[in-house]
């Protein structure tokens, strides 16, 4: 009997690895391309896979592609320097932080022709962490809102302001950000100080807020509110511009009796940008430039916005949307809507500590 | 006396004992299962019937590159620690009582620290070392969190078996290396196989110590689903769990309704 | 051949990859960014929120330990009395859902007991009210219990199985009724399983940090969640050790409890 066990297990792992071995054969080794390689560093589900198969294929260079969940996974790893990726795709602030500890690399602009195709207001808006507009080059952009189930909500009640997230009517139905900025940037605007506040008092008082609300949240969630509102989990929902076309075509899909609408908050709110760095350290610069540049093109950056869905700052991609698309103004909020928003900064280490120790308390109550 | 009533209730609430045991056990699975043929993304919303996740599945590169990065990895992993641990079983057996208490207790370590803190050790580790992280790294990690399971499999088998047996051989003129592999090894088999399989499974299930020790370019399932968490997981992988999960029950079911061999 | 010679390889692998990392993790622990020495990371286990994290963590764990026993000793009773097949069969039908990945049957977990999800959708068919235990420690614990519950049957499993029946039936002939034989002979007897059980199930569950977030709603903050956030947000790695080796002593004595009652290595996994 045991034998007869060893022998099956035996079959089995080799069918196992045999299977493996063939799906193998078929897989990308990871050698270099015939013009080398570059190490790309982005989020996750952010470009369209096709796009990395057109880059090799048109410039015979290999894509190394790797992703992490959140600025503050990636940080590390670029100062540890164990990885060395040429191409990363940071956040504003993240951006501002790297630029600062010396982790970033200038970039020759000469190499990236394609950046005039970006809309120059959004290097405009960089400006706000990248001073002089020397280490980035923008991917994608969006803001922050309030998303609500029009069901689930009575008209009365929608939500215009971050302080109606305070509302006893929503208890046990409201989802919060789990990252420290964003939940921080929800309490700080509703009180009306600057979400790049390092002003101790300021910060104690949104800590304290947070904790009153605490108990009228459902759930800390990061992306995961896309997926909880569709299934109609919750009534309102802090969440990124960039997910309201793929919600909008779910619900549609699905056949949903109710709709999911997005609300840009009267106080203001984060206008943030993702952009493409390259790293000091990068072992493939010019690679990492004929990368970036490849997105910048107007015909990707378009693939890149119809995969991915979140606002794209090429204004020659932009030209290529439908009209339906470009009036999408959850998508492309006239500039009016923006007033009062702001730009994340980064802020030091000294009240990156104070923030992390607030948001702890509030985590812990 | 136990009459015939009472032993009929008593085997009907073990029975839905069992039953609910296992249907506790494979709710999840199930849902998997049925999720993956879904038409919508969604894990809530059923939107139809289809089987396009399963020919997605087959033609994303990333995932089956993760499929054979975490397959080979967990299988010679596996496979080096049962080397390495069996042959620790057995010295660490013939030991006095004080090294033998002492390496047992440091083989613990690694099952009984929290996987973050071995992830980030190890890691630590690699880069003080000047190895870089990559394929190789992740083969060290695993065989460092499975050697422990393999010895804790074979040492108790080794207890079991007879020295005497081993001496007889000996005696009989055979080299110590053939009385072992004749006499001893059969005996241990079942634990060194059960270890194997312990240490393939630990090694399929980890995505921490794989994520801290992987470096760049290179995925293993695990790691790869913990990076979609957040954001939604494809569907596709629910089909790739269905397709492991099944494979893995067809094999078991060959094993245990296999024709026995009169003994 | 000399058995010593064998251990050669294990030992040069232990000092490699388990002392010296240890011994890293020890140095990270106590010293600070600059490298000076300092005992605020290990202290630091007393500030108000990582100590109210590593009570609940103890609390949830040693709650869904207790569960874990209550529910997989009857299991395993039930398993070993009606003579269940094949040994390697029962093993592997508790093995098999571990072959499904840990994220992905926590995340099901999550889609069965949503307001939404499949339990409420199968209450509300039948009438029944729904419930609420997603987002709440209830959750967490059961998924705990769920993830853990292989650890702890199988070595106790292990163990009752070695337990011949003849001592059982000179028991009963002898005039024990089914509960003395549980409480005199079984218990006793399967200790080292149940200790082995107790272990492999307490120490990862006062580590996690993926349940609480995707069932608890990343509302309650445990120890685990606080290293992890050390390590991965906040950058600070000398906190994150401290706090690691505070947890480490908790593992030190589980360590001594293994030793203590299961001295012939006899509760195993398998």
């Amino acid at each position: 009997m045991k034998k007869r066990i060893q022998m099956v297990l035996a079959i089995g792992a080799l069918a196992l690895l045999s299977t493996s071995l063939l799906s193998g054969c078929g897989k990308s080794q990871a050698k270099a391309g015939s013009n080398g390689e570059v190490y790309v560093y982005n989020w996750g589900e952010y470009i369209d896979e096709s796009v990395i198969e057109e880059f090799e294929k048109e410039t015979g260079i290999k894509v190394v592609y790797d992703l992490f969940e959140t600025n503050e996974e990636m940080y590390p790893v670029i100062e540890a320097g164990g990885v060395k990726y040429d191409a990363v795709c940071p956040s504003d602030y993240m951006i501002q932080k790297m630029a600062q500890n010396n982790l970033l690399a200038e970039i020759n602009f000469d190499n990236i022709p394609n950046y005039k195709e970006i809309d120059p207001k959004y290097f405009e808006m960089s400006k706000s962490f990248d001073p002089e507009n020397k280490y980035s080059i923008p991917y994608s952009w969006g803001t922050v809102g309030i998303l609500y189930n029009t069901k689930m909500v009575a008209k009365e009640d929608i939500p215009t302001k971050w302080s109606d997230l305070w509302d006893e009517k929503f208890k046990d139905n409201i989802l919060m950000q789990d990252s420290v900025r964003d939940a921080f940037m929800v309490a700080l605007k509703s009180l009306g100080y600057s979400m790049n506040t390092t002003n101790e008092q300021e910060i104690k008082e949104a800590k304290e807020l947070l904790i009153k609300q605490k108990p009228l949240v459902q759930a800390y969630v990061i992306d995961q509110v896309r997926d909880k509102m569709i299934g109609g989990e919750a009534a309102v929902g802090v969440i990124y511009s960039g997910e309201m076309l793929y919600i909008q075509n779910e619900v549609k899909d699905l056949g949903l009796d109710y709709s999911l609408e997005y609300v840009i908050p009267e106080e203001g709110t984060n206008l943030w940008l993702d952009s493409w760095v390259i790293p000091a350290n990068a072992p493939n610069k010019e690679n990492a430039e004929k990368w970036i540049n490849f997105l910048c093109r107007p015909d990707i950056a378009k693939k890149n916005f119809d995969y991915i869905t979140y606002p794209t700052p090429n204004k020659g991609a932009f030209d290529l949307l439908d009209p339906e698309l470009k009036n999408n103004k959850a998508l492309f909020p006239d500039d009016s809507m923006l007033k009062n928003s702001e730009v994340y900064k980064y802020l030091g280490e000294q009240s990156d500590s104070l923030y992390n120790e607030a948001w702890k308390e509030v985590k812990s109550n | 006396m136990i009459n015939r009533k009472t032993a009929f209730i008593k085997r009907f609430i073990q029975d839905f004992y069992l039953v609910l045991m296992v249907v506790f056990l494979y709710a999840p699975i199930a849902t998997m299962t049925v999720l993956s043929f879904n038409n919508s993304k969604s894990r809530t919303q059923w939107g139809g019937f289809t089987t396009k996740w399963y020919t997605e599945l087959f033609s994303s590169s990333t995932i089956m590159d993760a499929l054979y990065t975490t397959l080979l990895i967990a299988f010679v992993s596996s496979l080096i620690a049962v080397i390495i641990g069996t042959a620790a079983a057995i010295a660490i057996n013939s030991m006095k009582p004080f090294p033998r208490s002492l390496l047992m207790g440091i083989t613990n370590i690694p099952m009984l620290n929290a996987d973050i803190v071995t992830g980030i050790s190890l890691m630590l580790a690699f880069i003080a070392f000047g190895i870089s992280l990559g394929f190789k790294t992740i083969l060290i990690a695993h065989i460092t969190f499975n050697i422990p399971y393999v010895i804790l499999s074979v040492m108790p088998k080794l207890k079991q078996t007879d020295k005497s047996t081993y001496e007889a051989a000996m005696d009989l003129g055979a080299t110590s290396v053939s009385a072992f592999f004749k006499v001893v090894f059969p005996d241990i088999l079942p634990g060194v196989l059960s270890g194997f399989l312990l240490a393939f499974t630990m090694s399929l299930d980890d995505f921490i110590i794989t994520h801290f020790t992987k470096g760049a370019g290179i995925n293993t399932l695990s790691t790869l689903i913990y990076s979609e968490v957040r954001r939604g997981i494809k569907p596709s992988m629910y089909a790739l769990s269905t397709i492991i999960f099944l494979t893995v029950l067809v094999l078991l079911l060959i094993t245990n309704f296999a024709p026995k061999r009169k003994k | 051949m000399n058995k010593k010679l064998l251990s050669g390889p294990y030992l040069m692998w232990m000092i490699g990859f388990i002392l010296i990392p240890l011994a890293l993790i020890v140095f990270y622990g106590l010293t600070d960014k600059s490298g000076a020495f300092t005992l605020s990371n290990v202290l630091s286990i007393s500030t108000e929120e990582h100590a109210k994290a590593l009570w609940l963590s103890l609390g949830l764990s040693l709650l869904s330990t207790v569960l874990c026993l209550l529910l997989a000793y009857p299991l395993a009773m039930i398993l070993r009395t009606r003579g269940m097949g094949q040994g390697s069969f029962i093993v592997f039908i508790f093995i098999l859902p571990m072959w499904m990945n840990f994220l992905l049957r926590t995340l099901a977990w999550q889609t069965l007991l949503e307001k939404n999800g499949v339990i409420n959708g199968i209450l509300s068919t039948l009438h029944l009210p729904n419930q609420g235990l997603i987002n709440t420690p209830g959750a967490i614990i059961l998924g705990m219990v769920y993830n853990f519950l292989p650890f702890m049957v199988l070595p106790i499993y292990n163990v009752l199985m070695k337990i011949d029946d003849n001592v059982v039936n000179a028991a009963r002939d002898l005039g024990a009724n089914s509960l003395q034989v549980l409480i005199r002979i079984l218990l006793p007897l399967s200790i080292p399983g149940i200790v082995s059980g107790i272990t492999m199930v307490f120490v990862p569950a006062l580590t996690t940090f993926v349940i609480s977030n995707i069932l608890g709603g990343s509302k309650i903050l445990l120890i685990g969640n606080v290293i992890e956030q050390e390590f991965t947000k906040g950058s600070n790695w000398n906190l994150g050790s401290g706090l690691s080796l505070v947890l480490m002593i908790f593992i030190l004595i589980s360590m001594a409890l293994i030793a203590k009652y299961d001295k012939n290595g006899e509760g195993t996994v398998l």
